[in-house]
């Protein structure tokens, strides 16, 4: 049994408008900031979890694909540390 | 036509869709709690409310859709029994796979409050056989995340199988094919993000909201 601390990514897919990031990048631009591009605004959710590591990175693995994110608009990655 | 409105925390049309579920179905209708395990025993109708339900934290309709009434509500739908999300009730029938595809956030940004119109593009479906194939109703919005997303696959599909039931005249936020409102494969479910039960006395402005009740009044006749 150990703690893990898991670090969970959430953004939306690259086919996906991210109104968010547009407008973002419209500010920077407006900041000259006119050489960034790309802009993405995503989610980052922390979360803790005790157990073995095999069961936590599994749980994790649930948690992120059917809660954390929609798979029909976000892509999401995870990481796992012992805390 | 007896109907549970479910209630999410953060629910803000759910005495919306009470009063037209008394007015227009059933006097039975009542309200039921997202805890709540089982659907009153003689529901015909279940009917996902507009609103922030968990103020839509993580994702609009995310957190409702895990509750424990949406075991009950996809058995129902499995049944065969009929399901109306509006709105946010939209947003928990997408996230609950009840329905394909995803409400994002609006093109523009802004949260929108308006009456708009649409399109009735199915008129073989429980939920709009009292309105002619093509009329225009006016029908009001309300939403930040009303913009329809799904792949192209599954966009095709509902387009090949008539699953398009309203569509938008003037796109206000972005939907794919200008999709206001679909239907499960079955035709028992739909989601849609104008909110009828407010146009369904003239008080409101509009009244074209009611033919969606008729209809579903007229389905469950025809059983």
């Amino acid at each position: 049994m150990s703690t893990y601390k898991a670090k969970v990514f959430v953004t939306l897919k690259p086919s996906i408008l991210d109104p968010q990031g547009r407008t973002v990048e419209r500010a920077l631009s407006h900041l000259d900031h006119g050489n960034v591009a790309g802009v993405r605004v995503g989610k980052y959710i922390e979360l803790t979890l005790t157990g073995t590591r095999e069961a936590a990175e599994a749980q994790l693995k649930d948690i992120t694909e059917n809660v954390l994110s929609n798979p029909v608009m976000e892509d999401a990655r995870w990481e796992l540390e012992e805390a | 036509m007896n109907t549970a409105v479910i209630q999410f925390p953060g629910s803000n049309c759910d005495g919306d869709a009470l009063h037209a579920a008394q007015l227009l179905l059933d006097e039975r209708s009542q309200f039921v709690w997202h805890t709540e395990a089982q659907l009153p025993q003689g529901t015909d109708l279940v009917f996902l409310p507009g609103g922030f339900s968990y103020g839509d934290h993580l994702r609009s309709g995310a957190i409702a859709a895990r509750s424990p009434i949406m075991e009950a509500v996809k058995a129902h739908a499995e049944r065969g029994g009929f399901v109306l999300g509006v709105c946010n009730g939209f947003q928990v029938l997408t996230e609950s796979g009840l329905l394909p595809g995803a409400l994002s956030r609006n093109r523009e940004l802004h949260f929108m409050c308006r009456p708009v119109h649409l399109r009735v593009e199915n008129t073989g479906t429980a939920f709009t056989r009292a309105y002619a194939q093509g009329q225009v109703i006016e029908i009001p919005i309300a939403h930040g995340e009303g913009n329809y997303y799904a792949d192209p696959d599954t966009i095709a599909q509902l387009e090949d199988e008539g699953r398009v039931v309203f569509r938008y005249v003037d796109n206000p936020n972005g939907s794919l094919n200008d999709i206001a409102g679909i239907v499960n494969a079955r035709g028992n479910v739909l989601g849609m993000m104008p909110h009828p039960e407010r146009a369904v006395e003239a008080l409101l402005g509009s009244e074209d909201g009611r033919g969606l009740f008729e209809s579903l009044t007229a389905a469950l006749a025809a059983r």
